[in-house]
């Protein structure tokens, strides 16, 4: 490139900085859209894994919901809607329903509605997927998809967030955005996984003796399902489903790209490179400190120390660490309170005022 | 052939002539829809309409996350300007903004214009956009209006005149680029032989201009850093906003993304507080700035007047253009350009009365059928009474909003707009149109070969608003 043409270049090129509102939004974006595709494959799944049991009661099926329909804690929102937990109900719910706030609906609105805000940053490709998908479910329903065949749909979704990553990888620059939205994406891939391993706890099994009988069986098999984790699985441990493995593979696996470990790594590395980004922000170092900790206790603990300290109470731990380290990023980074306008207001009039004095 | 029964009845219509043969610049165009069938023009339109709601080229018609989301309509049929007549257009446009902005340095300086009796005073100073707290303020480099849009019309002899122009936030510019985008998809061939002028570089221009326009005092080793300020995601312009600035490569900021300190404005980034030289604003000028102007905004930034007299920021267009396309001043238009110029106006306004002239008011009040009555101040198509088209009612109505407060209105002759063939779902049929071409103001004025053709697609109706009923085309300007 000639001088002049580089002088030229340098003329037009503004400086390099992204507003913590657009920060923000990609984050949210991000997570949004992830907790979508886990919802999909969650609800997929389970629909599927009751079509195995054949002719089962209404007590079952609502004793089978029960605990998906709580792992998000929307169980209370839930029976203001409808008198009991069924497949309909339990779809139409985790799928339709903007009272949910985690359903498939509210994910992709608010992932496309954070996208929306933040247009201009990311490629038009990215947007299209966001706004594909909304028109997508917007035009579904659940009687529609009863009708057409659910488990397409719940694909469908699936495909929308796995092209969104890909786009995602091939169109958006390795910038601080691109971090954010890696970061948003692994806290809730690691947040999912806790809360998926945490419904096969919940949902209890016929008979003390079922344990590691069908029933059990098909449970961590569809639990492996859902976390897109079957196969990876079988290539590791061949082929029987022994749920101290699985537990093992989706808690601590190195290697399968959403094991909780795995995913609290790719946090730290990009938490990493945000606070490398933006190191004129003061960032408490606290948090952050107490999250690598937790990291680093990923990589001692064993299966069985799990299970004698108690499977429920560990998951709710990882959950609150990554929590943490998430909302800390945010308050941090991401987000500015408003703006107290009248202050402001008065603010301004009185350096007016003083500026006219001199 | 889809163009057998097409009737030009008795308007000036702009692909044929009154004999119906087809005028020499759309021969290519006519000769290549006519070739087409019913069915296939079909399946193209509809093409166009999913690639605008996947490409979320929308608006939403109530303002919430579950709101229906519609496109702006769009016809498929370009609309074609010849080279010839885009140089009187363009002459036509350049001499217009020249003089509007020697007319806003003056009212906001000398006021000679005043004092020699051209205008008459109490028309400036009662505009309701004119600013008197930027009296002899220095705007950089002496431009005031950067980007204006201009209305067009043409009349029953195809003549180009100026319905009005467009000096606050002129909007609709993304349109005549993605109009552009989705002809070029939908119909290739029409292109190749036609030798059209590409649109698309007006994002670059605009950032130029705002480049140009950096305060006095900027001093960055780059260059200086522009910003679009919007109202924000619910406001109906904002796939717009958003666009503009993606294609520039600027940040898009809301009024809670900027703070004013040390009358500087900075942007809240995750690398702390950076500083903002150029506004590209999307704000009217009532809501930038709460300390100043409406303290019930909550769209604006507190301090940002300050800044900006303070020679820290610069604002693109700046505050206090409204003045220019108050529909009363607008009638004093080509008394500016002789004034300022000494020439005469090579696009006509169109023959206006001002209510607050007794002579011409008696006029009106006398003649409300036969006229088209407008709001000094309003867009959009609001605040007007089309006389011949309107009821008993509206027409007495306008009659005592007229008479309580005749500064606020004007009154013209309606004119029989051009027609403009126009898909109907099974047919083409006239419908008539407006040009909204795009005038850039920066080193030098540059108009944008096209702009938006804004269509009224219910039958027989001469508004071309959006939000009325009208649509938009492509608008294609002829090379040499």
């Amino acid at each position: 490139m000639s001088t002049t043409a580089r002088e030229e270049v340098a003329r037009h090129k503004q400086s390099n900085v992204m507003l913590s509102r657009v920060a923000g939004n990609l984050y949210w974006m991000s997570r949004y859209l992830e907790r979508a595709e886990n919802q999909a494959r969650l609800i997929d799944v389970n629909l599927q894994i009751l079509l195995d049991f054949g002719q089962i009661g209404a007590e079952t099926l609502k004793a089978h919901w029960l605990p998906v329909l709580r792992s998000s804690g929307d169980e209370e929102q839930f029976f203001k809607l409808y008198n009991t937990a069924d497949n309909e109900s339990a779809t139409d719910f985790l799928t339709f329903r903007l009272e949910n706030p985690n359903s498939l609906i509210s994910c992709i609105s608010n992932a496309r509605e954070n996208a929306r805000q933040v247009r201009d940053q990311i490629s038009s490709e990215m947007w299209e997927v966001l706004n594909d998908a909304y028109h997508f479910i917007q035009g579904a329903s659940a009687k529609k998809i009863w009708n057409e065949g659910a488990s397409a749909f719940y694909d469908q979704i699936k495909r929308f967030s796995h092209l969104f990553q890909g786009i995602t990888v091939s169109t958006f620059s390795r910038v601080e955005g691109f971090e954010f939205i890696q970061f948003g994406k692994y806290l809730e891939r690691a947040d999912q996984i806790t809360r998926l391993l945490d419904i096969k706890y919940h949902i209890l099994l016929p008979k003390a003796s079922d344990v590691g009988g069908a029933v059990d069986t098909a449970q961590w098999h569809a639990v492996l399902r859902s976390a897109s984790a079957l196969e990876a699985y079988r290539r590791y441990y061949v082929a029987d489903i022994l749920f101290k493995k699985v537990v093992e593979f989706l808690l601590f696996d190195e290697n399968f790209p959403r094991s909780l470990k795995f995913c609290c790594e790719q946090m730290a590395s990009f938490i990493h490179l945000i606070t490398e980004a933006s190191a004129e922000t003061k960032i408490s170092e606290e948090p952050m400190e107490r999250f690598k900790v937790f990291c680093g206790r990923l990589s001692k603990l064993s299966v069985d120390e799990i299970f004698n300290g108690g499977m429920h109470q560990f998951l709710d731990t990882a959950q609150i660490e990554v929590g943490a380290i998430g909302a800390h990023l945010y308050t941090s980074l991401m987000y500015h309170p408003p703006v107290d306008l009248q202050a402001e207001i008065r603010f301004q009039q009185q350096q007016e005022q003083q500026q006219q004095c001199l | 052939m889809l163009f057998d029964n097409y009737q030009t009845e008795n308007f000036f219509d702009e692909m044929f002539t009154a004999d119906g043969s087809a005028r020499p610049h759309y021969q290519g165009v006519s000769d290549a829809l006519n070739a087409v069938t019913a069915r296939e023009f079909c399946d193209k339109q509809n093409a166009v309409e999913n690639a605008f709601m996947r490409g979320g080229v929308t608006f939403t018609v109530y303002n919430d996350s579950q709101g229906t989301e519609r496109i702006f309509p769009f016809d498929c049929v370009p609309r074609v300007i010849s080279a010839e007549e885009w140089d009187v257009v363009e002459r036509g446009l350049v001499q217009r903004l020249t003089a509007l902005n020697m007319f806003l340095h003056d009212i906001y300086h000398e006021q000679k214009i005043i004092k020699d009796r051209v205008i008459p005073p109490q028309y400036v100073l009662s505009a309701k956009h004119f600013r008197r707290e930027f009296m002899n303020f220095e705007v950089p480099k002496d431009i005031y209006a950067h980007i204006c849009g201009t209305d067009l019309i043409r009349d029953r002899d195809g003549n180009y005149l100026v319905l009005e122009d467009n000096l606050r936030c002129p909007s609709g510019a993304s349109y005549m680029l993605e109009n552009r985008n989705a002809l070029k998809r939908t119909f290739p061939e029409l292109f190749q032989a036609s030798g059209v002028h590409p649109v698309n570089e007006y994002p670059s221009e605009l950032l130029k201009v705002l480049q140009f326009c950096a305060p006095a005092n900027f001093a960055g080793d780059g260059a200086p850093n522009a910003v679009l300020l919007t109202p924000g995601v619910f406001n109906s312009a904002y796939f717009e906003h958003a666009f503009l600035a993606r294609q520039m490569g600027v940040p898009i900021v809301e009024g809670r993304d900027l703070v004013v300190r040390d009358f500087k404005v900075f942007m809240r980034t995750t690398a702390g507080l950076v500083k903002v030289d150029v506004i590209y604003r999307r704000i009217d000028d009532d809501f930038l700035d709460p300390s100043v102007f409406r303290d019930d905004s909550l769209l604006g930034v507190p301090g940002l007047v300050n800044a900006c007299r303070a020679g820290n920021v610069s604002l693109a267009n700046s505050i206090g253009t409204g003045v220019a396309d108050d529909k009363v001043v607008y009638y004093f238009v080509p008394k500016m350009i002789k004034y300022y110029l000494g020439e005469d106006p090579i696009l006509p306004n169109v023959d206006t009365y001002l209510a607050s002239e007794p002579s011409d008011c008696s006029h009106i009040l006398a003649n409300l059928e036969k006229l088209v009555v407008k709001s000094a101040n309003e867009a959009g198509g609001y605040g007007m009474l089309m006389g011949p088209w309107a009821s008993k009612a509206e027409i007495e109505e306008f009659r005592k909003l007229i008479e309580a407060n005749p500064r606020n209105f004007i009154a013209q002759n309606p004119v029989a707009l051009s027609r403009h063939p126009t898909w109907t779902g099974d047919q083409f049929e006239g419908r008539h149109v407006d040009l909204r071409p795009y005038i850039l103001y920066g080193e030098k004025i540059v108009v944008t070969p096209g702009g938006l053709t804004r269509v009224a697609l219910r039958k027989g109706s001469l508004v071309v608003n959006s939000s009325q009923g009208g649509g938009s085309k492509d608008t294609w300007v002829l090379k040499k």
